[in-house]
């Protein structure tokens, strides 16, 4: 069924932006200052209408070497020698921050990244807070973690995140990096770097001493001035594979501790005896959560032959209920595309999935004028060779391919460079186990997909990067044993 | 190797070669390199391994890793420790190689003895590291979620020159959890690798799991830190001066890289060598009726 569903129709319940004041520009927040920084200023835009939100600085070498300094002098004398309880306590005092902020951080969030207001106040901010709270605890209880009687933090980190949950992935980096006793110099991707800024004002409501955390924004530059710092101990990325790979070779011959959360190309395989209305919500959970912009999105579904034309049928059915548009209505399901160069880049993918034969669907559905959209796709017929199968899109474009047998079924899961996380639908528990056992990935979602906790290790395997974040694992990467 | 050589009877020399796929051959390339002993004199032509050789040995460790980490960690620990009992039988073997590379008796018989002790110690982990490294982990929510150690897949180590202990200490605990490994042995002292290599065979360690090539570590390591079939590399061994030309190699693939770490191979092993070469799988299910 293609047509556009008349069942749902709602009329219009955006979320009040009153609740954020979004400056007119930005500085650099170094040692618990906001600073000038000498490289060009940049805007941060909303993706939804393009509108122009704040004048960012942007941060070069000297005040990459500014920050560097200021983290390392509050290690040296604060935050390194503070007891792990009142480190905790600080930690508490930001997760209690961030819940009391709440809203205002989730729409800020949804304004500058362009995600649903239903996604950044259900799914980002909740987590953010609870990574902290989570973190907060093991901050006095570092010797009992297994990394050895009397572990040590590393120093000072540097810390790149990346557009798609930019709040989310600052939590994961600070929060467990500041509770082992480490300082952080953090960049914000340049084009969601708002709520970063805000989280500043957060450390400082927290009383927290300054230079533990830095945030310093700019682009691609001032990444690599911050991981080629001499003063830096430790690195930590999310993003693209490649700067990954570019990140590894510049800490070749060094001391530095890295941790990388790269790219990925996540097969959600759905057996023949899968509960399907089930298996096709976790489908669209999988592929067009935060637009697709999800390093471990289930972006190639894997469906057993038998099954496969009811699935897609159920599949396109729901698709069409999928309401796409502004991001801080409470009903919107998929929101903006992050930025101009993303929309090109999966506008590139879905010509390269037609040109190279495969069949591309969409439902209808009415896109705004204003801002970067991309509707919810799938391609069907598509062959392992594709790009469309090997490529990370990043964003709402599913892949569709079959099996008939649970070993073909893993070896095409397995059949790409990345490894970061996989789905299985079946109701069969043993099957479940077998499959998760054979596939090379980090994270494997049985029966549900994309889901998060603090409590709960994440990081890939291959090409998709080396550390897990979150958990007692995600402590490994700012001690030393 | 010292020959045991009477009046009137000449010794029957051992051929060294390389060790992959669980079967012994020359190096494709055709080439050795003289192999002395302390004060000079010659005493082996040890084969010197190509780029080909790496890469064989390579195919052999990728072919061999989903049987060996197929198996129970059980089963596994039991071969281990069958390494540990056939070394122990050749005890007097390995003694008498390892004085051929100039260390005094005593220290030969230590380092012998350390290395069956240091089969014997990571033999036990097997079956403990899911306890150690795993978790069952408290999520916000109602699923059962839990995380389990899991090898990385094909693991290249250039071996320090302790050529007995320090080749065990870095290939055991790789091997251990799963995965399987190509080792370049000591260059100056490569005999003992494929000594230990016959003990191998004939301990029920699948052929491909360990493979051991000798020759020019300057010459291999590239190779395999390069090759897209490694996911990561030990090393141990390597040249202070090579460590970022590898390192930087082994970025092509995001490869896990162990840098070396000064290690005393005397000293009880902790867990490190082992954990870096695990990867951790975290497993998500819903919890209802």
């Amino acid at each position: 069924m293609a047509s556009k569903s008349t069942i749902f129709e709602y009329a219009p319940a955006p979320e009040s932006r009153a609740v954020v004041d979004i400056r007119a520009s930005y500085g650099l927040f170094v040692d618990g200052e906001f600073t000038d920084g000498h490289g060009e200023p940049f805007k941060s835009i909303n993706p939804a209408d393009e509108s122009v939100l704040a004048d960012i600085a942007c941060a070069d070498e000297t005040d990459v070497d500014r920050a560097v300094s200021a983290a390392r002098t509050a290690f040296d004398k604060v935050w390194g020698p503070m007891p792990g309880r009142e480190r905790a306590k600080y930690l508490y005092r930001i997760a209690r921050i961030i819940q009391e902020r709440s809203r205002e951080l989730a729409v800020l969030e949804s304004i500058d990244n362009g995600k649903p207001i239903r996604e950044s106040r259900d799914v980002d901010v909740p987590l953010v807070a609870a990574w902290f709270f989570y973190y907060a605890g093991w901050a006095d209880k570092l010797r009992h973690a297994g990394f050895g009687a009397d572990p040590k933090p590393v120093g000072v980190a540097g810390q790149v995140i990346p557009w798609n949950f930019p709040l989310l992935m600052l939590a994961w980096k600070i929060a467990p990096a500041l509770a082992c006793g480490n300082t952080v110099v953090l960049k914000p991707a340049e084009t969601t770097p708002l709520t970063a800024l805000l989280f500043a004002d957060i450390c400082r409501q927290a009383e927290l001493p300054p230079g533990v955390v830095n945030i310093i924004t700019g682009a691609g530059e001032t990444g690599r001035a911050l991981v080629r710092h001499r003063g830096i101990d430790k690195i930590a990325f999310t993003g693209s594979t490649e700067v990954g790979r570019q990140i590894a070779r510049s800490v070749a011959g060094t001391d530095k501790k890295l941790t990388l959360e790269l790219g990925g190309k996540a097969a959600n395989i759905v057996f023949d005896d899968a509960a399907l209305d089930q298996a096709v919500e976790g489908i669209v959970n999988g592929i067009f959560f935060n637009q697709g912009h999800v390093c471990c999105a289930g972006s190639r579904l894997l469906v057993q032959e038998s099954v496969a034309e009811d699935v897609l049928e159920r599949l396109k059915t729901r698709m069409a209920t999928l309401r796409v548009g502004d991001p801080l209505d409470k009903n919107t399901d998929v929101g903006a595309i992050n930025s101009a160069a993303q929309l090109a880049k999966i506008e590139e993918f879905s010509a390269a999935g037609e040109e190279e034969g495969a069949t591309r669907w969409s439902p209808p559905c009415d896109l705004p004028a204003q801002g970067f959209w991309f509707a919810p796709t799938i391609f069907t017929g598509v062959a392992q060779s594709h790009r469309i199968a090997r490529e990370e899109i990043f964003g709402p474009v599913l892949s569709v391919l079959t099996f008939r047998t649970p070993e073909e079924a893993v070896t095409k899961a397995n059949n790409t460079p990345y490894g970061l996380s996989a789905g299985i639908w079946t109701e069969k528990g043993s099957q479940i186990l077998w499959t998760a056992q054979r596939l090379r990935a980090g994270v494997v979602w049985a029966n549900t997909f994309n889901k998060f906790d603090p409590a709960s290790p994440f990081g890939g395997y291959k090409e998709s990067g080396f550390g897990r974040e979150g958990g007692r694992h995600g402590l490994e990467a700012y001690l030393n044993a | 190797m010292p020959e045991k050589a009477g009046p009137g009877r000449l010794a029957v020399r051992k051929t060294y070669k390389l060790f992959i796929g669980g079967a012994f051959p020359r190096s494709e390339s055709g080439r050795s390199y003289v192999v002395t002993d302390a004060k000079g004199r010659f005493v082996a032509n040890a084969a010197r391994a190509s780029r080909k050789d790496a890469r064989d040995a390579v195919v052999a460790a990728r072919k061999a890793f989903p049987g060996w980490s197929g198996r129970t960690a059980y089963n596994r620990g039991q071969i281990l420790y069958r390494v540990a009992e056939m070394l122990e039988g050749r005890r007097d073997q390995f003694i008498a190689e390892l004085r051929g590379t100039g260390l005094p008796k005593p220290q030969a018989t230590a380092e012998v003895d350390a290395a069956v002790d240091r089969w014997v110690w990571y033999a036990g982990w097997a079956d403990k590291l899911a306890a150690v490294a795993g978790s069952a982990n408290p999520v916000s929510g109602p699923f059962f979620n839990f995380s389990t150690p899991e090898p990385t897949g094909v693991v290249a180590a250039v071996a320090p020159d302790s050529p007995l202990l320090g080749l065990v200490s870095v290939v055991a605990p790789a091997i251990v959890s799963g995965n399987t490994a190509v080792v370049v042995a000591s260059e100056p002292a490569p005999l003992p690798a494929i000594t230990l290599a016959e003990v191998l065979a004939t301990s029920d360690l699948p052929g491909g799991v360990i493979n051991i090539l000798t020759g020019h570590r300057a010459e291999l390591a590239p190779w395999l830190a390069t090759h897209m079939d490694v996911n990561a590399v030990d090393l141990a061994g390597a040249a202070p001066e090579d460590v970022p030309d590898l390192e930087d190699k082994a970025a092509g693939n995001l490869k896990r890289v162990l840098r070396p770490d000064g290690a005393d191979w005397t000293a009880e092993p902790g867990t490190a060598r082992m954990t870096a070469f695990l990867e951790t799988k975290t497993v998500w299910h819903p919890v209802g009726v």
